[in-house]
């Protein structure tokens, strides 16, 4: 790139990044629109009659109650109708109400966010010290072999199966953790431990990937040549450059963490999104199965703004790379 | 792309020698045993995996059970032989058909007009926005719980990743020389697709299966672990788990053995899988 070419890219960034910004705004809003649209259709489709599902299989209700009950819902309306009013109150942040808990979605969605959150954001921070300490420990030939072999078992083990043998042994056998889900930091360890395996897996291989495709770059050869240490090498240049790899991944790794954590939840009967949307699922609650599709959208949608976001801030030469083509 | 098929290319291997490396001839032995006690569970299973037995519940595993009893008398190992048969014919049956719609998809969207191919891509990312678990309960709750949804289920949420890859490769196909000759020598749309298109996408598309078979395996059994699926006493993977973790702190062998099988299945698969993207890679 020339030096000129520099300063251009320099003096447009400002509105280079707020078109940026506005191409992430309307990514977010078009995939939340396009969730929110396809759960609304499929959940249409279905056969049966919601008013059986609020009332109950049992109930014997005469028909004018039920007609009752379909114009308190709205569900008398024309399905085009119904859709509209479904954006229109989605717009105003209303996710609608539980057909079985007779309260509104977001504020059930509300309660239960917190356990899962925190699990999430637990389970995160063991994956990534897991994954860096199994880099920075496979760097040897057989060091590496062991490594990699663990990381095909822990990526290739289903998460309950690996909930429940923390278990067995940690909670049940040594008794170090409880065994049903109490509050507090210990009831945490072995549910965070569960989910972050396999992602700690899968971050540990593209960081090693990165070291070693690093290691070969010509940069390292000259820091070498400067006569830094391996362990200066890894801490100020390589680790930095596989860094980006991993980040990358990011919104796809805390996407698979809070898919595992409906898994994990059920495991060690920890409250959360994950038991919300289950019970849900399995009680024909639709509503609530709609508000859980849709806040996941606005989350995975937000998360892979923010990825990219990330990505282009660490890799200057992404961010010029752009301007030298166009 | 798949948790499980990992990200790393291995560098390792060398075409020199023709015979695989001896830990993918040992993952190749324990699929076709897998596969032959799918077919045959009764050669190696000499209870039957239902019946059950008041007079020895919650056995340890010794010689005459070798994983133990559960709860009700029935030998663990024997329903965990007879579970081979669902997850291997889930895993290949929601495998293929996430192919085929991953196909149909991706070739449509990427010789079709630009509204066609605009429409299906934004419609693959809304769903590739959503982890492949979670996908496949989106569909669960559509359809509702039940024995028939969770193969669908599972095949649904593999679909986006198989059509990603197939528009991607269409597109470059499209472009090559045979194509544009066949098109000049006035061969029909259809034929060009299905004879010159098709099998020329599929190499990336078969390995990316092969991998993704583990995948369907680990999200079936989570389905059903959940017991959205196939309900108890049925011997499968995913609910002998969940009827042991009941009895975790007394009768351990009942939710080890069946997780065992999976996880022995699924790295079995993943290094077949793994072994033959290596070796595509040193062909091109």
């Amino acid at each position: 790139m020339t030096l000129q070419g520099q300063a251009t890219a320099l003096a447009s960034r400002p509105r280079a990044s707020l078109a940026a910004a506005a191409r992430a705004v309307f990514r977010v809003v078009a995939v939340v629109w396009g969730a929110a649209t396809a759960g609304f259709v499929a959940l249409r489709l279905i056969p049966g009659d919601p008013v059986d599902v609020m009332l109950g299989v049992q109930a014997r209700v005469s028909e004018s109650v039920r007609a009752e009950i379909r114009a308190e819902w709205g569900l008398d309306n024309p399905p085009v109708i119904q859709y509209f009013q479904y954006l229109g109150r989605l717009l105003a942040g209303d996710l609608g109400t539980s057909y079985q808990l007779r309260s509104p979605v977001s504020e059930i969605i509300a309660d239960q966010a917190a356990p899962t959150v925190q699990l999430t954001a637990a389970a995160l921070v063991v994956a990534l010290l897991l994954a860096l300490s199994a880099a920075l420990l496979g760097r040897g030939r057989r060091a590496s072999r062991v490594i990699s072999l663990l990381e095909l078992v822990v990526i290739s083990s289903p998460t309950f199966w690996v909930g429940l043998l923390l278990l067995a042994v940690f909670s049940f056998q040594l008794g170090w953790f409880p065994v049903t889900a109490s509050a507090g930091f210990s009831a945490l360890v072995l549910p965070a431990v569960t989910l972050a395996l396999p992602v700690a897996g899968i971050l540990s291989q593209v960081l090693r990937q990165g070291l070693d495709h690093a290691e070969r770059q010509p940069f390292a050869l000259t820091a070498r040549a400067r006569g830094i240490t391996p362990a200066g090498l890894v801490r100020r240049h390589t680790l930095r450059h596989a860094a980006i790899d991993t980040v990358t991944l990011g919104g796809y790794l805390v996407g698979s963490l809070l898919g595992g954590a409906v898994l994990v939840e059920t495991v060690f009967a920890r409250p959360g999104l994950g038991q919300v949307a289950i019970r849900a699922i399995i009680g024909r609650d639709l509503p609530v199965v709609l508000g859980v599709v849709v806040v996941a959208a606005v989350v995975f949608a937000l998360l892979s703004v923010i990825v990219d976001a990330s990505y282009r801030a660490l890799d200057p030469r992404l961010r010029f790379a752009r301007r030298a083509l166009s | 792309m798949s948790l499980i098929g990992g990200v790393v290319k291995s560098s390792t291997q060398r075409s020199g020698s023709r015979k695989p490396p001896r830990g993918v001839m040992a993952a190749g032995f324990v699929l076709l045993a897998l596969a032959v006690v799918a077919l045959w569970p009764s050669l190696v299973a000499s209870y039957s995996p239902l019946e059950t037995d008041a007079s020895s519940t919650l056995q340890p595993p010794s010689a005459e059970h070798i994983f133990g009893t559960d709860q009700s008398g029935r030998d663990v190992f024997s329903r965990v032989v007879h579970g081979a048969q669902y997850s291997l014919a889930i895993g290949l049956g929601a495998t293929g058909v996430a192919l085929g719609l991953g196909l149909l998809l991706g070739v449509s969207a990427a010789l079709g007009s630009r509204i066609v191919d605009g429409i299906l891509s934004r419609f693959i990312d809304v769903l590739m926005a959503f982890p492949e678990f979670l996908l496949a309960l989106v569909v669960i709750a559509v359809m509702g719980p039940g024995e028939s949804s969770i193969p669908l289920a599972v095949a649904i949420a593999a679909t986006p990743a198989y059509a990603r890859v197939a528009r991607a490769e269409t597109l470059v196909v499209a472009h090559a020389g045979y194509v544009r000759a066949s098109a000049s020598l006035g061969v029909s749309r259809s034929r060009i697709i299905l004879f010159h298109i098709i099998p020329n996408i599929s190499g990336p598309l078969l390995v990316m299966a092969t991998i993704g078979v583990g995948t369907a395996i680990v999200t079936a059994a989570g389905l059903s672990f959940l017991g959205l699926g196939a309900q108890p006493p049925t011997p499968e993977w995913g609910i002998i788990l969940s009827e042991g973790r009941n009895f975790l702190a007394t009768a351990w062998w009942i939710a080890v053995f069946p997780g065992l099988a999976i996880t022995t299945s699924v790295v079995s698969i993943s290094v077949v899988g793994r072994y033959f993207r290596t070796r595509r890679e040193v062909v091109l």
